[in-house]
């Protein structure tokens, strides 16, 4: 606030009280508090997760296009391009994953005989579902 | 030592000023002192003009939230000694319009507070004789934490969403709905999810988290708020599988 800025404009008075002062929150308030900027970094990873997901999609048409069109789509996405934005997307999504595995506690309360499951316990069974399941794909990709 | 502390303390007089400006005041320094024992000082020996609003002095009123160093603090539990010996900026809370210096105009928080019924809802009120409605220490620990809100707004102005939106129903007011939706006295949970199911109600909440954080009493308005929506996502999906269900 500019100690001067009362000289830019009149006062104006409303019919029953003195004008109340209304402040505008900029475009870039999210770059005003540490936090905001935190929760809005966490909200644009989503864009890769739907990458990914897109990606995915992909991969199954080409799939069922049958060997050749699988073996297309694969040399494609190992080009230089593809590898880097690949390592990027990777890098986002897994943020994105492990802060919404932090927020989980907050919105799951498991109640145990009585006794609320701690945060850290919720948190933690998250995860290990998350490392049950990548083993499960890792152990699918790598049998054969 | 006689130590002094600056405080600039914003500072909108609407009959001199279009907008707010800034006053820096030295007061002294004193351990043992809070931001509101500062404004007091000010207010006692250097300017009587000086307006805010203070009553309890012992966090239980939750009349003196303002913004301290650029976040929300109820200034009665906000020491000097945790700034010194850097100046203090003191300011309105955020996102509500300023009356007068440090004093914010809260009507709007209390339309929306009232829209979504904090008292107990019942269909058939018990006859007296009957006696009380008697809980178990388990069914008061369901809502203990989110009866704890004074009402400071410490969360809405910390919350994003209640300064773009300015009809987001806001945190307080969907966890004290959470609070009587806990209470196993309670029948008016459906009610009030007609309310807050609305786009400006439950769903305007995009989990910043920051409410939780500057929560003086730990009442969690973020937790209430997710956990609301897991409630709602569910009835959702009862009604569309079970279209012929109870409710």
């Amino acid at each position: 606030m500019n100690p001067d800025a009362h000289a830019t404009r009149e006062a104006a008075y409303t019919p029953y009280h003195p004008a109340w002062y209304r402040p505008h929150m900029s475009v870039f308030w999210w770059l005003h508090k540490g936090p905001y900027a935190w929760f809005v970094l966490r909200e644009m990873t989503s864009v890769f997760v739907a990458y990914f997901a897109v990606l995915l999609i992909l991969q199954l048409r080409a799939l069922a296009e049958g060997p050749e069109a699988h073996a297309r789509f694969l040399s494609r996405l190992a080009s230089p391009g593809f590898v880097v934005l690949d390592t990027i997307a990777l890098f986002f999504v897994v943020f994105h994953a492990v802060t919404w595995f932090n927020l989980a506690p907050t919105a799951m309360v498991v109640r145990l005989r009585g006794a609320r499951v701690p945060d850290w316990a919720i948190a933690a069974a998250n995860y290990a579902a998350w490392l049950v399941l990548s083993l499960a794909v890792a152990w699918l990709l790598t049998r054969g | 030592m006689s130590a002094t502390i600056t405080l600039e303390v914003a500072r909108y007089r609407p009959e001199e000023e279009a907008e707010p400006s800034v006053q820096a005041y030295e007061v002294p320094y004193r351990e043992d002192w809070v931001v509101l024992d500062a404004l007091n000082h000010i207010k006692d020996t250097q300017d009587g003009s000086l307006s805010y609003r203070w009553s309890c002095r012992m966090g239980v009123c939750g009349s003196c939230g303002l913004t301290v160093n650029g976040s929300p603090k109820l200034t009665c539990a906000t020491y000097l000694s945790d700034y010194a010996p850097k100046a203090i900026r003191v300011e309105p809370l955020e996102h509500f319009p300023v009356i007068r210096d440090l004093v914010v105009d809260i009507g709007d928080f209390l339309v929306k507070l009232k829209k979504v019924r904090p008292w107990i809802i019942r269909e058939d009120e018990r006859p007296l004789e009957r006696g009380e409605y008697r809980q178990t220490p388990a069914e008061l620990e369901a809502y203990r934490s989110f009866s704890q809100c004074i009402n400071c707004l410490l969360c809405y102005s910390a919350c994003p969403i209640a300064g773009l939106d300015p009809n987001f129903i806001g945190p307080a007011a969907i966890a004290l709905a959470q609070r009587y939706n806990q209470d196993s006295r309670d029948e008016g949970a459906g009610a009030r999810m007609e309310i807050l199911s609305q786009p400006d109600g439950l769903w305007g909440c995009t989990f910043v988290g920051e409410c939780t954080k500057v929560c003086p009493k730990h009442v969690d308005p973020a937790g209430a708020i997710q956990q609301y929506k897991v409630a709602a996502a569910v009835d959702a999906i009862k009604a569309l599988l079970l279209p012929w269900g109870s409710k």
